[in-house]
């Protein structure tokens, strides 16, 4: 049956020290819209470093999924903790909002689909990728604009364009500035909803080539949605696999992607091109 | 300010409650008064009332006045420092007949000053109450529209976005252009703005022995600078506020270090720069101070 699960990966793992322990724990977390389902008891570990791609059909549960996992949406049932900076396991629904919205703006990041969704788009891309910076208390305007334009040469965007509003970039400039604003922090998290979904073939190539190396030069941990298994692929080591809320398999990248074991995982690859 | 109800209202104008608002209005804006004072810098949502002139005239500024206003006080309104404005006038006028108040044009002789876009010269002793006029009181609002998220940004202190504000202005400016509404921070808490008075009139609050308070009509918020409160202008450490400097003295009373209105004179470019706060100004005169252009006529100057 379709239904069966199939979880590997975690049963080797003994919680240890900080850095052996999952940076992000979910457990049996599901989010019921009145009489729809969103997701349904879902549980998984993401460590330092990792990234996990979530993949699906559409309406299958990804972006509930990330949003509760994001603690953007609460959920029906279920928990979400999170390995702090300082090591001690965080309750991200038991923290107090300050606390939440601290841990967002810092130590997580967030890329949209729709890069207006994460962008001011009134205000230049300096002051874009400066705001976390100034939220958290930095005041010297000289050492914030370094600061942005070093991160707008990392997501090649010209240094003359640190002035320009963002309404004046390309749908992938967009995307690359809204990586630049959630990376400017150094978060150790960040979560990504098809965060390559509305551009053309070529602007998505590069930006995953992008994503790609940014990941690893800052061992980034990396919760990505997407229904496209190419770039699943490419950038994530572990894939969770939904269909109808739930997880329906799960395992390394490659083992997944070249010797799918749920009937539905099966028809999914069988139904891409290989890349 | 004694809390004198209606029972005060002089018999000749019978025909209003004292101080045009009934007493149950007047409460409950005292108690949203009350409320700011005890929470410097916080916007307290409040019923505003229909008052007998438009929104954009000063409506929060009259309520609060009404609020507060006993027989005893001796009002001054100003707008733009000046007394003599319709505006000024008309507001002065109201509350002479509502309340059958004294009023004055003489910064020290008053209790109560209500204002519009500043604060005046001479320095605001204890027992003072300032009531400003705020057309818009949220300083977040015009990089954040939305009211639920502004709200929870001032509950939870994240003020980023002040500074992002001002970051534009000196990338796009090269300095801090701002000049008026300049936002402050007040006692350590709270991000405020001071209404559009010139960003001159900042260092004025900071610790002023005056009450501070703020009356938004339209946006229906009342907020509050009680006296000796800490209220320090946002800035830069590589760009820190600066208010603005005029390179010469009144013309008509040489006042330095006051702030300045630039009054044409002529069809031909004729022009002076002369103190906007007209009581400070007189006041210089009467004592004998004489500017480049004191002989003449203020009222082709005004
Ligand atoms: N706000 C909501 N209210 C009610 N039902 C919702 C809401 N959001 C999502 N759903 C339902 O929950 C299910 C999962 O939706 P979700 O958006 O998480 O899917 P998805 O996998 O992200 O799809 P897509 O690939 O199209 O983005 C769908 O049946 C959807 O209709
Ligand atoms: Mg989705």
């Amino acid at each position: 049956m379709s239904d069966e699960i199939l979880i590997e990966g975690d049963a080797g793992f003994a919680a240890v020290a900080a850095s052996e322990r999952p940076l992000l724990s979910v457990s049996g977390l599901s989010k019921i819209y009145g009489a729809r389902i969103g997701c349904i008891d879902v549980s998984f570990d993401v460590w330092p470093g990792e990234v996990l791609a979530i993949v699906g059909e559409s309406g299958s549960g990804k972006t509930t999924l990330l949003n509760c996992i994001s603690s953007r949406l609460a959920p029906t049932t279920g928990t979400v903790s999170y390995q702090m900076r300082d090591g001690r396991m965080g309750d991200v629904f038991r923290m107090s909002e300050a606390e939440r919205r601290h841990l967002m703006r810092t130590d997580w990041g967030f890329v949209h689909q729709n890069p207006i969704d994460g962008l001011r788009m009134s205000v230049s891309a300096g002051a874009n990728v400066g705001e976390r910076l100034m939220a958290v208390g930095q005041r010297h305007y000289g050492s914030i604009r370094a600061e942005a334009s070093e991160w707008l040469g990392r997501v090649e965007i010209d240094a003359d364009r640190i002035d320009d509003q963002p309404r004046a970039f390309s749908g992938g400039m967009r995307q690359r500035l809204q990586i630049a604003r959630n990376l400017v922090t150094e978060p150790r998290l960040v979560f990504m909803d098809e965060p390559t979904g509305g551009l053309d073939v070529s602007v998505q190539a590069r930006l995953l080539d992008l994503l790609r190396g940014l990941v690893s030069d800052l061992g980034l941990s990396v919760i990505i949605v997407t229904h496209d298994l190419a770039v699943a692929r490419l950038l994530s080591d572990r894939i969770l696999v939904m269909k109808e809320g739930r997880v329906i398999e799960s395992g390394l990248t490659d083992r997944v992607l070249d010797d799918p074991r749920a009937p539905y995982t099966q028809l999914l690859v069988s139904s891409i091109l290989q890349v | 300010m004694s809390a004198q109800i209606a029972t005060d209202a002089a018999p000749a104008i019978a025909s209003y409650n004292f101080a045009y608002l009934d007493e149950q209005t007047k409460r409950m804006i005292r108690r949203a008064i009350l409320k700011a004072i005890a929470i410097p810098g916080y916007q307290v949502p409040f019923a505003s009332r229909e008052m007998p002139m438009p929104y954009g005239w000063g409506t929060g500024g009259v309520q609060v006045t009404a609020a507060i206003i006993g027989p005893e006080d001796v009002l001054k309104v100003i707008d733009q420092g000046a007394d003599d404005t319709t505006n000024a006038v008309s507001i002065r006028a109201f509350f002479a007949k509502v309340a059958n108040v004294a009023t004055t044009t003489r910064t020290m002789e008053a209790t109560i000053i209500q204002t519009r876009h500043r604060i005046p010269e001479t320095k605001l002793s204890a027992g003072q109450v300032l009531v400003y006029q705020v057309p818009i009181p949220e300083p977040l609002r015009f990089l954040e529209p939305r009211e639920t998220e502004t709200r929870k940004m001032h509950a939870l202190e994240e003020y980023g976005l002040m500074h992002v504000k001002l970051y534009e202005d000196i990338a796009r400016h090269g300095e801090i252009s701002t000049t008026y509404a300049y936002p402050v921070m007040v006692e350590g808490r709270y991000v405020m703005d001071p209404s559009p008075t010139p960003k001159f009139d900042n260092p004025k609050m900071h610790r002023s022995e005056a009450l501070q308070l703020f009356g938004a009509g339209r946006e229906k918020r009342i907020y509050a600078v009680p006296p000796f409160t800490e209220v320090v202008s946002l800035d830069f450490e590589d760009h820190p506020f600066e208010i603005q400097t005029f390179d010469r003295p009144c013309a008509l009373c040489a006042a330095e270090n006051v702030y300045l209105d630039e009054v044409v004179l002529d069809d031909s470019g004729g022009r002076m720069f002369v103190c906007s706060d007209t009581d400070h100004c007189e006041d210089r005169r009467a004592q004998g101070h004489r500017g480049e252009m004191a002989g003449h006529p203020l009222e082709t100057a005004k």
